[in-house]
C-alpha cells in the first residue's frame, strides 16, 4: 500500500488515515523517500523528514485515542520557504536570511499543523517571490519535472511558488503552500499542470510570512485538483486579530459545497485579456474553457475590463515600492547575514549586508521602490500607480454587474526553459500580465490545468470571482477539470 | 491680545523672534502603540520589546486602540478638530535604533487636526497678557530606541525597550515672540496633558521632549528662513535654545550672511546650538500609507465618548475656582496650574476645609514648608485630611491662626493630627469671657499709666494691651474674644 500513497491527493490521503487503510507514520514516510530521491529538482531548501515523521505519529495517536481528526489529518505537505516555521529555517530562499530560523509559527502554517497536515521540507522560491520562474533563488534554480516531447531540455517551473509547483507536479508532496502577490501561484500551476488558488486579500493571515509587498500578498493553496484545493484552503484561512489587514468573515466549508454544475452562473469573457503576441495555443484553450463551462450551464457574457493593461506597470510601482520598504529591516543588525568589513562603521555595514545578502533581482526591485516613492517622483509614479489601482478595482466592480465569475488564460505562454528570459526583466515581467490584475483588485482566483501545447507541456486556465466568492471560482474550476480531463503526468526523468 | 514687546538689539536695530514648537509627548499607555511590549520607563536593555518591536520577519503591527483614544481626548481638550479618518504612513530611514527601517508616523492624514491653547505668559501675574498659541496638528507615531556607545570600545550597543512606544507630535504654529512665551506654552501644554492623563509630562525622563523652530526678522516683515533644534529636553533649555539662537541668527545676517535652513542640536553644557545636517543633505523619508495598517475611522459615539471621559481642565477650573469658590485671582492661578496641586486643593475641601482660607494656607504655609523641606505634594508629610482638620480647628476658634502654625509644624514632624496635637499641648484657644476678663483686668491695673494714655486719645496703645493680654495666656486667648472684651473694658 504505501508505495501507492504518493499518488494520492489530500482527500484521499486524509480518508485513508481517518479510515485507517494506512497510517500517517506511512503517508510521511513515503513522501519523505520521494523528496530525497528528487534532488535534480531542487525543490526543497530544508527538508525535515523527522517533523513529518513526528507529526504524523502525533495524527496516529490521536486517532488511536478516538479523537477527531482534523481536515488535513496526516497529509504530508511542502512549506514554501517564506513561511516562519518555528525551529525551521525561513530564508525566504535569500542568502541574507540565511540562517534564520524563527523562534515562531506563521498563523497559516500553524493553522495547517492543527489541521493535521505534516511537514515535509522548506520549498525553494525565488527570493523574496520576487521572480517567475525560480531563477532568483540563493539555493539555485527549481527545475520543473516536466520535459518537453523528445527533449530533455529543462523548464523552468513558474515563480514565485516554483518550489511548490515543481514538488507537487512531481508527486513529492500531494500539496503545499504557495503565496501569490502578483500570480505567484496561479502561474507556476499553469506551467506545471497542477491547480492553486489565491483567496480574497485578507482571507489567509499574513502573520509570521515574509513580506514582499502587504497590500498584495496573499497566502494560497497548491495541489493536484479543485477539491484538494479547497480543503487546504479551508485549513489556512481565517481572521488573524494579529494581521490588521485580515478579514473577520466566517470560513466557510467550501469542500462540501463543491459543484461543477454552473446554471444560473455567468461567466465573463473580457476583451482586453485578447493581447497582440499572445500563443495562438492559449488563444484556443480559451475558447475551449469557455466551451466547457456553457457546457456545465453557465451563461456566457463579453464584458470589458478596460484599465487591463495598465495593471502590470502600475503592479510594477506599487509592489516594489512597498518591497524597498518591506526589506529595509534585513540589515544585519539583529538577525541573518552581517557582512562587516574591517573598520566598517554603520552605514558600511548596511551597504555591504545588503550588497552580499540580496540578490539581483531583488536589488532591482527596491531600487525601483526606492525611487518611486522619492520626493519629486512620489506622485507621477507612486499616486498614479494607486489611481489606476482604483480603477482596476472600479472595472471588476462593474464586470460584477453582468458576470459571477471570469475565466481568463493564466499566462500568455507555456513554460519556458532557464535563462530564456532571465536577461530581459520586462519580458520575465509579462508573464504575469493575466495574473495580475486580480492581485491588484484583491479577488480570488485560481489556475486550473485544462490542456497541452503541441510540445506537451501543461497550459492553464484562470478564474477570477468576486470578493469572499472563493465558492464561485472553486466551483468553475472544477467545471473545466470536470471536462479538460487533465491527466498529463510528467515522467520521471529525475 | 497685545504684541510681546520681546527685542533682540542689532547693530541695524531691534530684531523679533518667532519659534514654533513640535512637541513629541508620550503617550500613557500600558502597552506600545503597535505590540504588546511594556512602556515602562528605566527598566534593563531589551526586556520591554517584543517580535514586532524587533522587526522580525513577517510581524505585523496592530494599533493599539488605547493610544489612539488619548490622541483624541487630547485634542478635544485643546478645542481641536478630530479627523474621523486618519492613516498611518511610513518614514523610510536607516538606523539602529530603527529596527523596521521605517517609524509608522501620520504624515497625509493626522488624528487631530487644528486647535488653540490659552497661555498667560507670565502664571505669577494673573494680569499679564494671554496669548492664544495655535496648533496645526496632533499626529501618533512610534518611538525609536535608544544607542548606547559606551558599553564595548568598538561596537554600539541598541536598547529597544523604547522602541514603538507611542508618541503624539503636537506641531504648534509659529505663534510665540519670546522664550518667555515658548517656556508658558510648554508649561500649559504639559498642565493640559497632565489634567487628560495622556502624558506624563516628564521631561527628564524623556517623555516629553520638543523640536525648537526658530527664526528671525524685523518687527513686522516676513518670516525669516528658521532652523529647527532637535529633542530638547527641559524648559530652561528650551529658553537657552531660543536666546541663542535668536541671537546667532541676528549676528549672522547682520554680518553679512544667510541663515541656513537646517536641523541643529543643543549642547546643554555649553548652552550654544551647533549643526547637525543642512537641508542639502536632508534624509529622504519617502514617506508613503503603510499597507499593513487600515486606516483609522472614528465613529461620531468614539468621539463623544472620549469628550465625556474628559476631566475639568485648567482654564475652566482656575475660573470656577475664583467665580464660584471666591479664590483669588492668584491663587486659582497657582492651584489649577498642576492637576496634582487641584487635587490636592479639592481633597482639602473635600475634608470639608472653606475654599478661600484654605487656598491661603495651601499657598503660604503648605508650599513654604515643602519648599523648605524640598518635598513634592505627593510627598507631603500631612495628608489633604489633616489639612482641612487643621483649618477646621481655625475656622471654628479651637486654636488661632498663630497657634495653627505651630501645630502645623508639629503635624510635619509627628504626622500626628491636629486635634491630638492641641489636645497634648494644651494649645487650646481660651474663648471663655469670665477667664479672659480677670487677666484684662489685670493687666489694665498693671499699666494704669499706660491706660490713661489710651482714654487721653493714644487709641494707638489697643494693640499694646492686645499683646499683654496675649502674652499673659500664652497665645491661647481667641483674640476676637480679648478684642472685644478689652474694648468694652477700655472704652
Amino acid at each position: 500500500m504505501t508505495s501507492d500513497i504518493t499518488e494520492l491527493g489530500v482527500a484521499a490521503i486524509r480518508d485513508g488515515v481517518t479510515q485507517g487503510e494506512f497510517t500517517a507514520v506511512e503517508a510521511a514516510q513515503a513522501f519523505n523517500a520521494r523528496v530525497a530521491a528528487a534532488k535534480p529538482l531542487n525543490t526543497f531548501i530544508t527538508e525535515t523528514p523527522e517533523q513529518a515523521i513526528e507529526q504524523a505519529k502525533a495524527v496516529d495517536e490521536t486517532r488511536a485515542a478516538g479523537k477527531p481528526l482534523g481536515k488535513m489529518a496526516g497529509v504530508p505537505i511542502g512549506m514554501k520557504d517564506l513561511f516562519c516555521t518555528k525551529g525551521v529555517q525561513a530564508a525566504a530562499a535569500s542568502h541574507i536570511l540565511e540562517g534564520f530560523t524563527p523562534p515562531y509559527e506563521s498563523t497559516v502554517s500553524g493553522k495547517l499543523w492543527d489541521a493535521g497536515a505534516t511537514m515535509l521540507g522548506k520549498l525553494n522560491m525565488d527570493q523574496f517571490a520576487m521572480g517567475s520562474s525560480n531563477e532568483t533563488s540563493h539555493f539555485g534554480n527549481v527545475i520543473s519535472p516536466w520535459r518537453a516531447k523528445g527533449s530533455n531540455k529543462d523548464f523552468v517551473p513558474g515563480g514565485s511558488s516554483g518550489g511548490s509547483s515543481s514538488a507537487i507536479a512531481a508527486r513529492l508532496c500531494p500539496a503545499a503552500t504557495g503565496t501569490d502577490t502578483g500570480g505567484s501561484i496561479r502561474q507556476p500551476a499553469a506551467f506545471t499542470g497542477i491547480t492553486g488558488i489565491k483567496p480574497t486579500y485578507g482571507r489567509c493571515s499574513r502573520w509570521g510570512i515574509i513580506a514582499f509587498a502587504s497590500s498584495l500578498d496573499q497566502a494560497g493553496a497548491m495541489a493536484h485538483d479543485v477539491k484538494d484545493c479547497a480543503i487546504m484552503l479551508e485549513a489556512m484561512a481565517g481572521f488573524d486579530p494579529k494581521d490588521s489587514t485580515s478579514l473577520d468573515e466566517p470560513v466557510p466549508d467550501w469542500e462540501a459545497a463543491l459543484s461543477g454544475d454552473l446554471k444560473g452562473k455567468r461567466v465573463g469573457i473580457a476583451k482586453e485579456y485578447h493581447m497582440d503576441g499572445m500563443d495562438a495555443e492559449i488563444e484556443a484553450l480559451w475558447d475551449k474553457g469557455r466551451d466547457m463551462l456553457a457546457d456545465a450551464g453557465a451563461e456566457i457574457v463579453d464584458i470589458s475590463l478596460p484599465h487591463t493593461k495598465y495593471a502590470l506597470p502600475a503592479y510594477y510601482i506599487i509592489a516594489p515600492a512597498e518591497a524597498s520598504s518591506n526589506l529595509a529591516r534585513y540589515d544585519g543588525v539583529r538577525y541573518g547575514q552581517r557582512e562587516l568589513p574591517e573598520g566598517a562603521g554603520l552605514q558600511d555595514m548596511y551597504a555591504a549586508t545588503r550588497a552580499a545578502g540580496f540578490g539581483d533581482e531583488v536589488k532591482r526591485r527596491i531600487m525601483i521602490g526606492t525611487y518611486v516613492l522619492s520626493a519629486g517622483f512620489y506622485d507621477a509614479y507612486y499616486t498614479q500607480a494607486q489611481k489606476v489601482r482604483t480603477l482596476i478595482k472600479r472595472d471588476f466592480e462593474q464586470a460584477w454587474e453582468k458576470c459571477d465569475v471570469i475565466l481568463a488564460p493564466t499566462t500568455p505562454t507555456a513554460a519556458f526553459s532557464p535563462g530564456e528570459q532571465s536577461d530581459n526583466p520586462i519580458a520575465m515581467y509579462l508573464n504575469d500580465v493575466f495574473a495580475v490584475p486580480a492581485s491588484m483588485a484583491g479577488l480570488p482566483a485560481m489556475s486550473v490545468p485544462a490542456g497541452i501545447n503541441k510540445d506537451g507541456l501543461p497550459l492553464g486556465l484562470q478564474i477570477v470571482g468576486k470578493p469572499l466568492d472563493e465558492q464561485g471560482v472553486l466551483n468553475a474550476g472544477l467545471a473545466i477539470e470536470e471536462r479538460a480531463g487533465f491527466t498529463a503526468k510528467p515522467e520521471e526523468w529525475w | 491680545m497685545t504684541e510681546s514687546n520681546y527685542r533682540i538689539q542689532g547693530a541695524t536695530g531691534e530684531w523679533e523672534v518667532v519659534i514654533g514648537l513640535e512637541v513629541h509627548a508620550q503617550i500613557t499607555s500600558q502597552s506600545k502603540l503597535f505590540s504588546g511590549s511594556a512602556t515602562e520607563f528605566g527598566n534593563e536593555p531589551n526586556t520591554q520589546v517584543s517580535l514586532v518591536d524587533a522587526a522580525m520577519p513577517g510581524m505585523l503591527p496592530v494599533p493599539n486602540m488605547e493610544c489612539i483614544r488619548q490622541a483624541v481626548r487630547t485634542g478635544l481638550a485643546i478645542n481641536a478638530a478630530i479627523n474621523s479618518y486618519s492613516r498611518f504612513d511610513r518614514k523610510n530611514y536607516f538606523y539602529a535604533d530603527l529596527p523596521q527601517g521605517y517609524q509608522i508616523s501620520q504624515l497625509y492624514h493626522p488624528i487631530v487636526g487644528e486647535g488653540t491653547i490659552e497661555v498667560q505668559v507670565d502664571e505669577k501675574d494673573p494680569d499679564s497678557p494671554v496669548r492664544s498659541i495655535g496648533i496645526e496638528r496632533i499626529h501618533v507615531e512610534q518611538d525609536a530606541g535608544k544607542l548606547m556607545h559606551d558599553q564595548h570600545p568598538t561596537m554600539s550597543y541598541v536598547d529597544l525597550n523604547r522602541c514603538g512606544v507611542a508618541l503624539m507630535e503636537i506641531v504648534s504654529r509659529p505663534d510665540m515672540r519670546s522664550p518667555g512665551e515658548a517656556g508658558a506654552y510648554v508649561k500649559k501644554l504639559r498642565s493640559i496633558l497632565r489634567y487628560v492623563g495622556s502624558c506624563d509630562g516628564n521631561m527628564e525622563q524623556g517623555s516629553m521632549r520638543a523640536d525648537v523652530n526658530v527664526s528671525v526678522r524685523k518687527p513686522g516683515e516676513e518670516f525669516g528662513t528658521r532652523t529647527e533644534t532637535k529633542n530638547v529636553n527641559s524648559i530652561r533649555f528650551l529658553q537657552q535654545v531660543v536666546e541663542y539662537e535668536a541671537r546667532r541668527q541676528v549676528d549672522l545676517i547682520e554680518d553679512g550672511g544667510t541663515v541656513e535652513q537646517e536641523t541643529r542640536l543643543f549642547d546643554p553644557n555649553k548652552g550654544e546650538t551647533r549643526s547637525m545636517r543642512s537641508k542639502e543633505d536632508a534624509h529622504d523619508y519617502r514617506y508613503f500609507p503603510d499597507p499593513d495598517l487600515l486606516p483609522v475611522e472614528l465613529e461620531d459615539s468614539f468621539i463623544e465618548e472620549c469628550r465625556a471621559s474628559l476631566p475639568e481642565l485648567p482654564d475652566a477650573k482656575r475660573a470656577r475656582y475664583e467665580k464660584e469658590l471666591g479664590v483669588s485671582a492668584y491663587n486659582a492661578a497657582v492651584l489649577t496650574a498642576d492637576k496634582e496641586t487641584a487635587d490636592w486643593f479639592e481633597a482639602v475641601l473635600g475634608a470639608g476645609a472653606k475654599p478661600k482660607p484654605a487656598s491661603n494656607w495651601l499657598l503660604s504655609e503648605l508650599f513654604g514648608a515643602l519648599n523648605k523641606r524640598d518635598l513634592t505634594l505627593a510627598e507631603s508629610p500631612v495628608s489633604a485630611q489633616q489639612a482641612a482638620e487643621l483649618l477646621g480647628l481655625i475656622d471654628d476658634g479651637t486654636i488661632s491662626g498663630k497657634i495653627a502654625k505651630d501645630v502645623f509644624e508639629i503635624m510635619l514632624e509627628t504626622g500626628d493630627p491636629p486635634a491630638k496635637i492641641v489636645e497634648e499641648k494644651g494649645l487650646k484657644q481660651e474663648s471663655d469671657t469670665g477667664a479672659i476678663e480677670a487677666v484684662i483686668a489685670e493687666v489694665l491695673a498693671a499699666n494704669e499709666d499706660k491706660v490713661a494714655e489710651y482714654r487721653g486719645g493714644k487709641d494707638r496703645l489697643f494693640g499694646f494691651f492686645v499683646g499683654q493680654t496675649m502674652k499673659a495666656m500664652q497665645g491661647k486667648a481667641n483674640p476676637k474674644v480679648v478684642n472685644e472684651l478689652l474694648k468694652k473694658a477700655l472704652d
